[in-house]
């Protein structure tokens, strides 16, 4: 899988400090950051918001057949979360396996590689969460 | 004079025993386990490196000090398995932490002691007020040649620590001593995969030279003596080497115990004597002190003289306990470890 420089050093607020946005008139917030509040729409003004990365598994789903730059980690858990802070979104769930995740399992965020199988391009890094225990 | 107002340990959830690598090589567990005195170490998901370890230590360190994070003015990460030979790892951690963009940063290499020489600059930094805070991480992911009697030491973890003025500190750093000079103990060229090392020669000329001359130089310069000190912190390539310069120097033994995590975690290179002091800081009470020599190969020693304040209990209230990582482990084979330390052919 391959991303442009430019996509990648765009989304580095997103994926490295979970940075979403919140709408300022009806407290809505949203990850990944959206630029138009889809309750209000021209009413709403949306301005950046940090998630802290706690939240619970909405529903979870082991990946066997992964994209290409994922198959050393196979299987791994990929998970919908719902963020403390509202709003859902995926993410894999790490040091874990299927059989180790339920729904309603508390998580945090934790910072991780995304994708480096190129040995000459860059390192993507992001967030991905960890169960609490 | 400036302290430590923050600290935070991570160590990956994986361990490999002694035990299940010697089966590979055909040698004899019990030797292994007596001769280095290591247990278990280590091991890093694939998805993890120096850079996302220094971030969860920083993290915890973050919590610890309760500072807004603009205030941290300088991030030094000390590692020699940085994930870039050319890019920071420390603007990694500085924008994963959020301290950005008014601070300085850099990347430090000194074999195993690259840690606590970012503790070293952030003193300097932090005591003429050229910063109010500055972050100082060790973290490696260390690799050893397959069947070398590295392989079972090489682990992984990070420890990151927040230096900044004395009257907000949860220990004070009373003072610091080194002892460098040019040693061809360990060494890796820029395009081999694994470290080569001395053998024998490791011992007297690199390590006990050097851990003993820091030792002596801080004990003489602060005319300071061993029954004035609570714990002893050594570096610990393996469970032998701290034990018998202890013994040399006429440390009792006991005040070594709380430190000792090269037995069940491995050598953590440049996160080696920072990991044992967050273990030490964990347990501390309010005025006991602490004396920790690290060393890296090359040669040095820092040494450092530690005395812990009455903050330590609210401050390390929050986050994470070193026990946390400790005890969170799973147990791998040598095949699932030789695939997350990438030594099939074509990885
Ligand atoms: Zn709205």
């Amino acid at each position: 899988m391959k991303e442009s420089i430019s996509l990648t050093w765009r989304r580095i607020p997103e994926r490295y400090k979970m940075y979403g946005s919140k709408c300022q008139t009806c407290s809505s917030t949203y990850f990944p950051p959206r630029s138009l509040c889809p309750k209000c729409r021209r009413k709403g003004k949306m301005e950046p918001f940090e998630f802290s990365g706690n939240g619970k598994v909405y529903s979870f789903t082991e990946i066997h057949a992964p994209p290409s730059g994922f198959e050393e980690q196979v299987p791994y858990v990929i998970a919908v979360v719902e963020l403390d802070e509202g709003s859902r979104c995926t993410g894999q769930i790490v040091d874990a396996e299927g059989k180790d995740v339920k729904i309603g399992d508390h998580v945090e965020g934790v910072f991780r590689k995304i994708l480096s199988d190129d040995p000459e391009g860059p390192i993507h890094y992001g967030f991905k969460f960890r169960l609490k225990k | 004079m400036a302290g430590i107002v923050g600290y935070g340990a991570y160590i990956p959830k994986y361990r490999i025993k002694s035990e299940t690598i010697a089966e590979v090589w055909g040698e004899d567990p019990d030797r292994i386990q007596k001769g280095l005195g290591i247990l278990e170490k280590s091991v890093p998901a694939s998805d993890e490196d120096s850079a996302t370890m220094s971030v969860e230590a920083a993290r915890i360190a973050m919590k610890r000090a309760g500072i807004p994070r603009e205030s941290i003015g300088a991030v030094y990460v000390g590692s020699e398995s940085h994930p870039y030979a050319v890019k920071p790892t420390a603007t990694m951690v500085a924008q994963a932490l959020g301290t950005i963009p008014n601070l300085t940063a850099a990347d430090l290499e000194f074999a195993c002691k690259a840690g606590t020489a970012g503790i070293q600059i952030c003193m300097g930094l932090a005591g003429s007020n050229m910063v109010r805070y500055g972050l100082a991480i060790g973290a490696d992911t260390a690799q050893g040649r397959p069947g070398d009697a590295l392989e079972y030491s090489a682990a992984a973890a990070a420890a990151a620590y927040i230096i900044g003025p004395e009257e907000e500190s949860l220990a004070l750093i009373e003072d610091t001593f080194s002892y460098t000079t040019d040693t061809p103990d360990f060494w890796r060229r820029p395009k081999a995969d694994f470290p080569s090392h001395g053998g024998r020669f490791t011992g007297e000329p690199a390590y006990f030279k050097h851990v003993q001359g820091a030792f002596n130089g801080l004990m003489e310069k602060m005319d300071e003596k061993i029954d004035n000190y609570d714990y002893f912190i050594f570096h610990q390539p393996n469970a032998k080497f701290p034990r018998a310069v202890a013994k040399k120097l006429g440390v009792p033994k006991e005040k070594l115990a709380e430190g000792m995590l090269c037995p069940i975690i491995g050598n953590t290179y440049s996160a080696n004597a920072p990991l044992a002091l967050a273990n030490v800081l964990d347990h501390a009470k309010a005025g006991e002190r602490i004396f920790v020599t690290s060393f890296g190969s090359g040669a040095g020693s820092d040494a450092f003289s530690i005395k812990v304040t009455d903050k330590i209990e609210e401050k390390r209230r929050n986050g994470y306990p070193l026990s946390h990582f400790i005890e969170n482990k799973e147990y791998i084979t040598y095949a699932i470890y030789a695939k997350l330390r990438k030594k099939y052919k074509g990885m």
